[in-house]
């Protein structure tokens, strides 16, 4: 078991103090005493959706996007919201002062070099949500931080720019041209680590995605630090929907659950091998495959 | 996995590295905070359960398990895949085999499932076998298609289906094989009842059906606290009904028929 005993994670009815759309994305703020104070970048909080008699019993996870530990109505979490389906719909349309169910902070946050180097922050789509305070804790370490944000439009990029007053220097790319350069951040990041002598590649966004500025991180000689968007259904470690196949220090492949042993991973570890087609399966030497075979 | 209406469908198997991990590492540290474990085994053929058994048994933490419960709801592998819960005398195989494998002190208890014609005779067939107890229900067999890529939106094609939409059927269930026991068509043995428990009326119906105990499962996803605040609320709607014992309500369904029936 790789857990450790922990505090036990708060879980509070967080009241919405503040709903606006962005582009194509919904920032939410919410009052949730106890999940600010304890949260780093990189990590997540469970929401319920559609109150106590909800049919959408599955808890919806949002990497966080700021806290704010003690502002005037007390410790602030915010997300953004892709209205895309039952539950995101239904949060996107909430209005000031309706409470929702919070669970976090969960999962493991980024970890911070322990020396100044450059560092670049990929974000796909509002996957860039939780990369301006990690910039800002790069920066209060004297890290040289770039920032590249990428989406298929311009509506759907998110903090343009918030990234300019975060990082040190931004390249945006669309896949339509209509900002910043057109094509993907894999197109763009082999230039930005060099141009920044960079060490470490930060990724959040598509699994896509992350293959690609891991592929690129890799040719380019950084460590990328990804965190992943599996499907969760609990994001407290109990249900198994979000495990993955990941290679361990010790060069055997596991399946681990994104929620608690991630969501954020080294890029080098992780099977990309075996998400193709969008459906995750376990690889036949992963540990214990045998096992898990047949059920 | 997919959510449905009150609840989701998984097909996300049995994951885990195996028993002999479980029995060396997970059983070990169960037992070092003092945990009664209640372990669910499974196996592709019958000779397999009974393989799983032994591992556990042969645990230094083996005295840490109270109860072994048989998942009997896996493919055959020998009798083409047919699930062994489908199947009175494939369920009774594995009930049997596994029996042989365990002290006569550790109740063993099968875990049936709601797909099948007659639930009762596959009762009858586990507890004759030798089960102590049944647990009731396991998920239902379900299907969910993605309409955007028109494919089954589960990795397994089929999965199971959990969740407060599938409580009417496990109250069917343990209501029918409780009836079953009260006609003394099948012997009487506990029934550990589950399937869509998500506060303490809905584990009220399951134990005034028949149910001896309660699991609570994927309300625990929307709410973590849910297997705690499920027992607190139904010690107190029990105490509400003027309920001295909580084995005067088990089963109390079945003295309270409208006598027009």
């Amino acid at each position: 078991m790789s857990e450790t005993s922990q505090e036990r994670t708060p879980q509070v009815a967080g009241e919405l103090i503040a709903t606006r759309r962005v582009g194509a994305y919904h920032h939410l703020t919410f009052v949730a005493p106890g999940v600010a104070e304890l949260a780093k970048p990189g990590q997540f909080v469970a929401l319920a959706v559609g109150g106590d008699t909800s049919a959408n019993l599955l808890r919806r996870c949002f990497s966080i996007h700021k806290v704010s530990p003690s502002g005037t109505y007390g410790g602030t979490v915010d997300v953004v919201v892709a209205a895309r389906g039952p539950g995101t719909r239904w949060l996107a349309g909430l209005g000031a002062h309706h409470e929702v169910n919070i669970i976090g902070p969960l999962g493991r946050p980024f970890p911070l070099p322990k020396e100044p180097v450059a560092c670049v922050l990929v974000g796909g789509g509002y996957g860039s949500a939780p990369l301006f305070w990690l910039a800002a804790a790069l920066r209060e370490r004297g890290c040289h931080v770039e920032m590249i944000l990428g989406a298929a439009t311009e509506d759907r990029l998110f903090g343009v720019i918030e990234a300019r007053r975060a990082a040190d220097g931004v390249t945006v790319t669309t896949d339509d041209g209509s900002m910043g350069v057109k094509g993907w951040v894999s197109d763009v990041l082999p230039e930005v680590i060099r141009r920044s002598h960079a060490e470490v590649v930060y990724g959040c966004g598509p699994m896509a995605m992350l293959r690609s500025i891991t592929e690129v991180a890799a040719a380019e000689g950084a460590v990328a630090q990804v965190a992943v968007e599996e499907s969760m259904a609990c994001g407290i470690g109990v249900c198994m929907t979000c495990v993955m196949p990941v290679v361990g220090a010790d060069g055997q492949t596991r399946m681990v659950r994104s929620c608690v042993d991630g969501p954020v991973f080294r890029g080098d570890r992780v099977r990309w091998d075996a998400f193709e087609s969008g459906w995750g399966r376990v690889p036949d030497d992963a540990y214990g495959a045998a096992a898990m075979r047949g059920h | 996995m997919a959510e449905t209406p009150s609840g989701m469908l998984n097909s996300i198997g049995l994951q885990g590295p195996g028993v002999n991990d479980f029995a060396q590492n997970d059983l070990v540290w169960l037992k070092s905070v003092g945990a009664r474990v209640l372990a669910s085994i499974a196996g592709n053929t019958a000779g397999e359960y009974a393989d799983v058994a032994a591992v556990l048994r042969a645990s230094p933490a083996f005295d840490a398990v109270v109860g072994i419960e048989v998942n009997i709801s896996c493919p055959n592998v020998a009798n083409r895949g047919l699930v062994f819960a489908c199947d009175p005398l494939s369920a009774a195989k594995v009930i049997a085999l596994v029996r042989e494998k365990l002290p006569r002190d550790i109740p063993i208890f099968a875990k049936l499932s709601p797909d099948v014609t007659d639930i009762v005779e596959i009762a009858r067939a586990c507890v004759n076998a030798g089960a102590d107890g049944l647990t009731m229900i396991n998920t239902l067999l379900g299907m969910v298609i993605d309409t955007d890529l028109l494919r089954p939106q589960v990795a397994g094609v089929t999965g199971g289906l959990s969740g407060p939409a599938i409580r009417p059927v496990a109250v069917r269930a343990i209501w029918q094989v409780r009836a079953a026991m009260l006609e003394g068509r099948i012997p009487t043995v506990p029934i550990i009842g589950v399937g869509g428990v998500r506060t303490g009326d809905d584990a009220l119906q399951l134990v005034a059906a028949g149910a001896s105990a309660i699991q609570v499962g994927t309300a625990t996803f929307n709410d973590p606290s849910a297997p705690i605040r499920v027992n607190a609320e139904l010690a107190a709607a029990l105490q509400d009904k003027g309920f001295a014992r909580f084995s005067d309500a088990v089963g109390i369904a079945h003295t309270r028929l409208d006598p027009r029936r």
